[in-house]
């Protein structure tokens, strides 16, 4: 057993099961925003504003925004432990980690903030 | 002739790791890859490699032959061999005792980690602990590892964190011991995985099953244990 603490769900397998759940959700959005431009062709600003000011939308544009920010901090996750490592750099490894892995997900958060933002002030 | 490049290191007298070319005369015939190491050290006694069985057994002689792991005594030449060149180097991402002979520590560590025995505390019967042949049938496809680390080796994930991640081996046998019937320790097994790295390091890329000498895939027995650990955990 290897304790992480930077890990979004602290478990292997939570975090296996969020990146799953949250490419699904992520796919979806991206089908439906596809299929609404393609069956919209001459889409007016009007009508775009209509749509994102539906509650439905704003709840489905919130979780996907959601499901990337947790999609991304488990993916990046992993690649700074991949290759940020005292193994690979030596023990200077250790706090430039641990400055990116925080930078992250600080990141990550401010643009969920902001996502929440602009979603409620259309 | 063929042409032979051969990773050399001697801590001893090398600065730094080099290949040395050979030309060898195979007489035409598809010599396995230890055949050629065996004619080549008759020339040259200075090169150090492990072997045993010579017949994919043992599991001393895993390799990269011309870029793929595998076992030099059941590799044929007419599989490795592109354009008259044959290219040899140690097993990647293990620390080079020399030559060809890697420091399989590491490894070895991880298999110990997966308690790679059967742990049982009900009282033992008289005779022993019998398996109907249904249960017995589900070890088939993971006892048959012999843990030569190609497929441990072939893996980024283990190259990146070889200390933290069990790699394909490893897992194949954790594996093992989950699905046997005679194994009380599922839960403690299944626990000791739950990390972000120990299985879930493993991102499917399939090099274990494409290099496995014995054809097995241990990609599949993880995906086994995720759902063990997934039943288990939801």
């Amino acid at each position: 057993m290897v304790t992480s603490v930077t890990t979004l769900g602290r478990s292997g397998l939570s975090d296996w099961l969020i990146q799953r759940v949250t490419a699904i959700i992520i796919a979806a959005y991206t089908i439906f925003m596809v299929g609404y431009l393609v069956a919209n062709p001459d889409l007016t600003y009007v009508q775009w504003v209509q749509l994102n000011q539906n509650n439905w939308m704003r709840i489905f544009t919130l979780f996907t925004a959601l499901s990337i920010a947790a999609h991304a901090w488990i993916g990046l996750w992993s690649v700074l432990t991949d290759y940020i490592t005292v193994r690979l750099m030596g023990p200077k490894a250790v706090p430039l980690r641990i400055v990116l892995e925080l930078g992250m997900i600080v990141l990550i958060l401010a643009y969920v903030v902001w996502a929440i933002d602009i979603l409620w002030g259309i | 002739m063929l042409k032979v490049s051969i990773y050399r290191y001697n801590p001893e007298s090398d600065s730094a790791p080099h290949m040395q070319d050979y030309e060898i005369d195979t007489g035409g015939k598809d010599l396995m890859v230890l055949d050629v190491l065996e004619m080549l050290k008759a020339e040259d006694p200075t090169l150090a490699y492990r072997r045993s069985c010579r017949e994919g057994v043992c599991g001393s002689d895993g390799m990269n032959i011309s870029g793929k792991n595998g076992l030099a005594c059941i590799t044929p030449l007419s599989e490795c061999v592109k354009n008259n060149r044959l290219v040899i180097r140690p097993l990647p991402g293990l620390p080079v005792v020399r030559d060809l002979v890697v420091d399989m520590g590491q490894f070895y560590a991880q298999y110990e980690k997966v308690q790679p025995y059967l742990i049982n505390h009900n009282p033992e019967p008289a005779i022993e602990r019998l398996q109907s042949p249904e249960e017995r049938e589900k070890l088939d496809g993971l006892y048959e590892c012999i843990l030569c680390a190609c497929c441990s080796t072939a893996c980024p994930s283990f190259w990146w964190n070889p200390d933290k991640f069990i790699g394909p081996a490893g897992l194949l046998q954790a594996y093992r011991f989950l699905a046997d019937s005679r194994d009380t320790a599922t839960e403690q097994r299944l626990s000791d995985l739950d990390d972000p790295f120990s299985v879930f390091r493993c991102h499917g890329i399939q090099n274990c099953v494409a290099v496995c000498p014995k054809g097995l895939n241990p990609t599949r027995a993880i995906g086994h244990i995720r759902h063990m650990l997934l039943r288990s955990g939801t």
